[in-house]
């Protein structure tokens, strides 16, 4: 019996492997994925020319193709946008695949709304069909700084098949503080924010649908993770409460979301974090002990939480100490 | 029933060759991963510091595990930019005192984090910092006695998962605020003792200079805290050369036997030549 079990896991293993060793789509869900418009890679209508697809609520792996964050498309007369690269070649060639499907309209921008893999590991893909990469200002600096890190740390997380040909391509276009893109009879709205979840957060809005691409300036279910400033983020909570959308497609979680009640979790969360770091630096708590429990009241409030609560807790000590 | 097992043993033998066989051309595949790869990171973290200690240490004996110096760090790094590790030294140990403690990370582009020289009567038992990991890395702490004899402890510390990279999270903001300091003073637990803690805070990016300007192209020079001095009217508590292997605003605590009441006075000079300076009162004098 076991041996008729590990016999047949041999021949699925021996079926990948070959599948692999002849660079072809390994295994079933690779193939589905690259065929797009199934459960695993669909890409929803949300509004009147506006399209998501949702990212897995995990870490990136080989198996979920590095695809855990939400990317988007706006479609214009003349041309599309797209929001975000995925985390692989192969979830930027899915994606563009399905726009695809959806328009013969060129894909003629690729906005960045920040700088970590899940978002831009598939820029290389746009890069090669000439659409204009869009980041904020500070974005190249902080490719610069991580681009290296990123592309040798991945690679266990992803394995080297998944990374083959995943480069690390900075925008060409930049954005200071505000910037309309015209997609033709359609023109979408670009914003660069102060320091919050890094410190090239850039958000996108189409104001035909009142639809904000947030980026992970709003993550849902899934834990925000903190790689810029606490205090930027919560001091801009109110001016992104203001704008104007009905609906956002947040970085991380469904798509999509009422507007702005989906900010309520990570802006409790992240007082959360603030007040339980702000006691333990008072009481003279070292960052080593404090992190173990800060913001521990929020664990069931989120997925992924182990991985993240600590780090989160780690800036924000380092930040709110020089209160 | 003996015969039994011996038939599915030589089954499962080659069944198992073939299996390793599978799983290594995986590997290969994908790249290491899992407790396979973790062995050999412990294995690369070793054969670096073999590369590494000549050229710190020469050839001179280096004791391990003798008690004179603990490390201790998490076992994750869980912000690649802010790790926080202790390093604990026990006098007792080293009747003839201690004279610096060195701190190496084998896996970092400048391995050689720092080294603190401690004042001769300072009393310094305890020291935290926050380091950069880039990597999987044994972090090791080297304290060299009065009379040179060198004693090591080390902990093995996991590169962080997902995208948090050693980098400065808000570069502006760390450009701007440059320089200022802050100092907090952790006043003696049991009254009759003076010992007291102290805890040193410095805004500085303590950039890597391992990234281009986007728009030159050319390397940013390193720009980190190369030097710091901490002591008490005169007398040194602690110092520090360091690399950019401390975290962007360089922070660290430790304990220190008060003499007198004499002010805490710190000094520190950049890679750019810029030296910032301050003061402070001791909080506890004349209690």
């Amino acid at each position: 019996m076991s041996v008729d079990l590990l016999r047949r896991r041999l021949v699925s293993g021996f079926a990948c492997t070959a599948a692999s060793a002849a660079l072809l789509p390994c295994c079933l869900g690779r193939a589905v994925l690259a065929a797009g418009g199934s459960s695993r890679f669909s890409v929803r209508q949300i509004a009147d020319g506006v399209f998501a697809f949702q990212g897995a609520d995990e870490l990136m792996t080989a198996a979920n193709d590095g695809a855990i964050c939400n990317l988007g498309a706006v479609i214009g007369t003349d041309a599309v946008a797209v929001i975000d690269s995925g985390g692989s070649l192969i979830e930027a060639h899915a994606f563009l695949a399905a726009i695809g499907k959806l328009t013969a309209k060129p894909v003629r921008f690729l906005v960045n709304t920040h700088m970590h893999p899940d978002h831009i590991f598939g820029n290389a893909a746009f890069r090669k069909i000439g659409a204009t990469i869009v980041g904020h200002r500070n974005l190249p600096r902080a490719l610069e700084a991580r681009g290296a890190f990123y592309l040798h740390n991945y690679r266990e997380q992803l394995g080297e098949a998944l990374m083959e040909g995943i480069e690390i391509v900075s925008p060409t276009m930049l954005v200071d503080d505000r910037l309309q893109l015209d997609l033709g009879g359609r023109m979408i709205e670009l914003r660069a924010w102060k320091a919050a979840h890094t410190d090239n957060d850039l958000t996108v809005f189409d104001p035909a649908t009142r639809t904000l691409f947030a980026g992970d300036v709003v993550f849902m279910g899934s834990l925000p993770t903190l790689d810029g400033s606490l205090l930027g983020w919560l001091r801009q909570m109110d001016a992104l409460t203001a704008i104007d959308a009905a609906r956002v497609v947040p970085g991380h979680g469904p798509v999509t979301a009422d507007w702005p009640q989906a900010l309520a979790g990570e802006r409790r969360y992240f007082e959360v974090l603030a007040r339980d770091i702000r006691k333990a630096i008072a009481d003279g708590t070292p960052l080593r002990e404090a992190v173990k429990t800060a913001g521990e009241s929020e664990r069931d409030n989120w997925h992924l939480f182990d991985d993240y609560n600590e780090r989160n807790a780690t800036a924000a000590f380092a930040e709110l100490e020089w209160e | 029933m003996q015969n039994h097992a011996y038939s599915s043993r030589q089954l499962a033998l080659p069944l198992a060759f073939v299996f390793v066989a599978i799983i290594l051309a995986i590997g290969t595949l994908l790249g290491s991963s899992g407790t396979a790869s973790a062995q050999q990171t412990t294995a690369s973290s070793d054969r670096i510091w073999q590369d590494l200690k000549g050229d710190v240490f020469g050839d001179r004996a280096i004791l391990v595990d003798t008690g004179v110096v603990r490390i201790e760090a998490p076992k994750r790094a869980q912000d690649a930019a802010i790790v926080p590790v202790d390093i604990y030294l026990d006098p007792a140990k080293a009747p003839d005192g201690i004279k610096s403690v060195t701190l190496i990370i084998d896996a970092n582009p400048a391995p050689v984090a720092a080294t603190f020289q401690l004042g001769k009567d300072a009393g310094v038992t305890h020291l935290s910092t926050r380091v950069r990991v880039n990597d999987y890395s044994y972090l090791r702490a080297i304290a060299e006695t009065q009379g040179g004899q060198l004693h090591m402890a080390q902990t093995f510390v996991k590169a962080s998962g997902g995208c948090s990279a050693p980098a400065v999270k808000n570069q502006d903001e760390a450009n701007a605020t440059m320089g200022q300091m802050k100092l907090r003073q952790f006043p003696p637990k049991e009254t009759m003792t003076k010992t007291e803690e102290l805890q040193l805070m410095i805004r500085h990016p303590n950039n890597s200079g391992l990234q281009r300007d986007p728009l030159t192209q050319y390397f940013i020079p390193a720009h980190f805290v190369q030097k710091l001095s901490i002591s008490q009217a005169g007398q040194p508590i602690l110092s520090m050369e360091g690399g950019i292997s401390i975290s962007e605003d360089p922070n660290f605590r430790f304990d220190f036997t008060v003499h007198g009441n004499g002010e805490i006075q710190v000094e520190a000079i950049d890679t750019d030549g810029k030296t910032f300076r301050n003061q402070w009162p001791l909080e506890t004098a004349g209690l």
